[in-house]
């Protein structure tokens, strides 16, 4: 099984932990994973504030890169989704298709291709509240949600639940968006910032000393208002977690 | 004139500064969208219903004319008139000629986000005659001069303090005694004599039935009966959307309506009007509004669909932080985002930006609307159509270039990082930096992944 | 000032050019979904039905009532003054029939009407003109008392919805509990515009 490994951008250049993590998690399953050297990103910032043209250019560039492998694994719930969803500004062709078909977030694919069943590696301690950026929920399906009925579950929490050490705390709303949003951070800061202090401060009333999500960029933001508020509140993705951090 | 764009975010940092009506506003309507989960879980069916409710309208609006005509020789057939009007200005004038053919000066009713987007209060104002909204939220807002900012509590964004201040300038009640069910008997006996005193009431109607000509109007007050069983005219304003085939489809939709909107199984008052009382008369006025250009848009023709629930206001973490008024419509939140643009793109071209795209909205819409799709959809429009603001539209071009070339973005993560690295934080953090208002930016790093990469797994890829 | 025949033609005018717009603009036919029915058992009919009206705020008055409505009108409404009767099991102060406009029933403290059937679902009772006799009674008054014939509770709305009122009334109303208002704070407050408090008796 040969995968390809796509480190989004703000991985690659603020968050290089997760992508090492990632990589290193990956392999610990014996799979065969390349990283194509020329990768930048999956469009989604252009996309998603309307420039699907000015998209166009990466979206080629991420199709060209990842063609071929059986499986593109990237620690990121909102990418997989513009892939899988909007990565249409280019021509659909067979090849596009297949790696838009091909695209999975981590906990997806070690949930529902590998069928990981334990972590042995694994010992978190730590009291944590577990965010699933909306892109990761109601998007790619990674959890059901509180305003829906059915039966309850969770991907991650089914991952995390077997790590060793770990206890999770919920907070009062344990589906509410944080307010990352992309662009939407900066165009409408207001809003975000409050979102964020708001989802940062539910976490911590409710004990936790981390906040882990297979979401990079909505912890960016969360850690970015944590820090402000001088709260002592810890970020981490889930690919740390699970690769065998203790903290 | 050049419409000039409304501020979404501008108007959300002053309704964010107000710190108590900020935390009312968001906890009042979040305790809405979770008494809204229960009451869905009560229902064994429920997403079933959702999906009748979704393909009964979808049918309807794709068979829309055939549903009106019947409607209409059902409705005439009763004993109603039946008037139609093209826009909001045929509107105000049907309704005020019919106020005028029967010496009507004042006009009590219910509520209608119709007549709001019609605009009808000024218009009949200036021609002498006072309308006097009914229901306690409107009333508020009426008497404050403000519009309404939900469709379902029209005051939520007030406190009780607020409501005192507005009630003593107007109706003079005490301004220091801000008990709620003192405020809201004051409202009862002073909105009283104006039923008994008034030539006409109008309402709108959250359905209008074509099987049986019955336009269906739920309350939780009663003003909406008030409004009608004692005046003897009966106007009442729908939008042509509004039709839906058959008696027993309203089992599907009175069942989701109340639940969605306010968590309870069904309105105070469920009122069926279909023919006037004896001795009394009835206008129905159908409107179009731009709704049947809509019709023909093919990525946004769904959300005609809307039941005016207001759900997806109540979950929507954008609107419960920035309120109704900050989105300059008559129609806010989410269902707001995606309609407003077809009545003036310039002017609403900022409101599809003002969410996240975390789509709960879609979740919880009874009738399956796709908002946040539609929300991504119009804001391809909005660039196309070069209603950007120029400085995202620049940001974006440069981002578009940069990312696609390997090497010029490399080159913008060296830069990034030096400068996180080097640059003083009172230049890191400066009035351009938005991120940087309220948050800290990320940290310089040392390494990239993808010079890690290259030094540990050397040239694998 | 437009005269009536022009007026007519160009509503007439309108009412054409929305039919051809909506015409040229509905999107591909969609079928008509069949309704299911939704069939539960009645059992435990009156039980629901009284749940769930104290849940919307209105009371159900228990099987005590059997004798003399009277005395219960005089016992739970003490300072009525005006009682007007739409049934022949209470006499009242005042007769509906009596009443030639509705603003004379603005002074009604109590008014006493029979309801075509009620909705376990809900807590809902379902009048028509012909129970109410005159609309304004059941909105006018201050209170309002409903009898209810037990083996009229329907399960649920589908179920109600079925009732020939709905195609040969000109009103039909769902009550459920009292008029209500949350409107300022979300603090619950009954008797907002209409009826202060709604009661139901269980009488055949």
């Amino acid at each position: 099984m040969k995968i390809g490994l796509f480190i989004p951008c703000y991985i690659d250049a603020f968050f290089p932990e997760v992508g090492i993590a990632t990589l290193e998690l990956l392999e610990r399953f014996g799979l065969d994973v390349r990283y194509p050297l020329r990768q930048t990103c999956c469009g989604q910032p252009m996309a998603n504030s309307g420039c699907e043209d000015d998209a166009a250019g990466t979206e080629a560039l991420f199709a060209r890169n990842f063609a071929g492998f059986e499986w593109i694994v990237t620690p990121s719930g909102s990418c997989a989704h513009h892939v899988r969803a909007h990565l249409t500004a280019i021509e659909q062709t067979e090849k596009v298709r297949a790696v838009r078909a091909n695209v999975r977030e981590l906990v997806e694919f070690l949930h529902d291709v590998l069928h990981v069943t334990a972590f042995p590696w694994a010992n978190f301690p730590h009291k944590v509240g577990l965010h699933i950026g909306c892109s990761s929920l109601r998007g790619l399906g990674l959890a059901t949600t509180s305003e829906s009925a059915g039966p309850p579950f969770s991907k991650p929490r089914n991952l995390l639940s077997k790590v060793k050490g770990i206890q999770i705390v919920a907070p009062k709303r344990p589906d509410e968006c944080c307010g990352f949003g992309g662009t939407f951070s900066v165009f409408e800061e207001p809003v975000s910032a409050k979102m964020g202090y708001d989802k940062v401060a539910d976490h911590a009333n409710a004990g936790a000393e981390y906040i882990v999500s297979p979401d990079m960029s909505c912890l960016m933001h969360q850690k970015g208002c944590a820090e402000r508020l001088g709260m002592d509140l810890k970020f981490i993705h889930i690919a740390q977690v699970l690769n065998g951090a203790r903290a | 004139m050049k419409t000039s764009r409304v501020d979404h975010a501008e108007a959300s940092s002053r309704f964010i500064a107000a710190k108590d009506h900020v935390t009312f506003h968001d906890r009042r309507l979040w305790d809405l969208r979770t008494k809204r989960d229960r009451a869905g879980a009560e229902v064994e069916e429920w997403e079933d219903l959702r999906t009748l409710a979704s393909a009964i309208k979808e049918h309807t609006l794709t068979h829309l004319a055939d549903y009106l005509e019947e409607f209409e020789r059902n409705a005439q057939r009763n004993g109603a008139h039946v008037h139609w009007a093209r826009d909001a200005t045929e509107h105000n004038q049907i309704v005020h000629e019919i106020l005028r053919a029967h010496g009507a000066r004042t006009l009590v009713k219910s509520k209608s986000m119709l007549t709001d987007e019609c605009e009808l209060g000024p218009f009949l104002g200036r021609r002498g005659i006072e309308i006097v909204e009914t229901d306690l939220g409107e009333r508020i807002q009426q008497l404050d001069e403000e519009p309404p900012s939900h469709i379902v509590v029209p005051a939520v964004h007030k406190l009780r303090r607020d409501v005192a201040q507005v009630f003593a300038r107007t109706i003079g009640t005490d301004p220091t005694n801000t008990d709620v069910p003192y405020l809201a008997e004051q409202q009862r006996r002073d909105t009283r004599p104006y039923y008994l005193k008034a030539e006409a009431g109008m309402t709108g109607a959250n359905f209008a039935i074509a099987e049986t000509g019955t336009v269906v109007v739920c309350t939780n007050e009663g003003n909406a009966d008030l409004s009608v069983h004692v005046p003897g005219v009966h106007i009442v304003s729908v939008g042509i959307e509004k039709i839906i085939p058959r008696i027993e489809h309203l089992g599907v939709f009175v069942r989701l309506l109340s639940r969605s909107a306010l968590g309870s199984p069904i309105t105070q008052m469920t009122s069926h009007f279909r023919a006037p009382r004896e001795g009394a008369e009835m206008h129905i006025v159908l409107v179009d509004n731009g709704r049947s250009e809509r019709l023909g848009m093919s990525d946004f023709w769904y959300s005609l669909k809307c039941i005016r629930c207001g759900a997806c206001l109540n979950t929507c973490p954008v609107y419960r932080r920035s309120g109704g008024l900050s989105y300059g419509a008559t129609y806010s939140g989410p269902i707001g985002v995606i309609v407003d643009p077809t009545f003036n793109l310039r002017k609403y071209s900022a409101l599809p930006f003002a969410s996240t795209l975390n789509g709960s909205c879609s979740s919880v819409c009874p009738v399956k609307i796709n908002i946040h799709e539609q929300i991504y959809r119009w804001r391809q429009i909005i660039n196309e159509r070069n209603q950007l603001p120029i400085v995202k539209k620049e940001a974006m071009r440069m981002a578009g270039k940069v990312l696609a070339s390997p090497a010029l973005y490399r080159s913008a993560v060296k830069a990034a990082r030096a400068g996180l690295e080097y640059l003083p934080r009172t230049v890191i953090y400066n009035p351009l930096n938005a991120w940087g208002r309220q948050r800290e930016v990320p940290r310089a790093v040392k390494t990239t992944f993808r010079e890690w990469y290259l030094k540990n797994r050397g040239k694998k890829s | 000032m437009k005269g009536p025949a022009s007026v007519t033609a160009a509503a007439a005018d309108t009412r054409a050019e929305v039919l051809a717009r909506i015409r040229a603009n509905q999107p591909v036919p969609m079928p008509l979904p069949d309704m299911p029915v939704f069939e539960r058992g009645s059992g435990a009919a009156l039980e629901a039905f009284a749940a769930n009206l104290a849940r919307m705020g209105g009371v159900f008055a228990d099987a005590d009532v059997t004798g003399d409505l009277g005395a219960f009108i005089a016992r739970t409404y003490p300072d009525a003054v005006v009682v007007c009767s739409a049934v022949s099991e209470v006499d009242g102060t005042r007769r509906v029939e009596d009443v030639r406009a509705p603003s004379q029933l603005d002074d009604v403290d109590v008014g006493v009407v029979r309801a075509l059937l009620g909705v376990a679902e809900t807590g809902s009772v379902l009048l028509t003109e012909a129970q109410l006799k005159v609309n304004a009674l059941g909105f006018l008054s201050q209170h309002l008392l409903v009898l209810l014939d037990p083996a009229a509770i329907v399960p649920d709305l589908h179920h109600a919805y079925r009732h020939p009122a709905f195609f040969t009334s000109r009103y039909a109303v769902f009550l459920t509990g009292p008029s209500a208002t949350a409107d300022i704070e979300g603090v619950l407050v009954h008797g907002a515009q209409g009826v202060r408090s709604l009661t139901v008796v269980a009488r055949a």
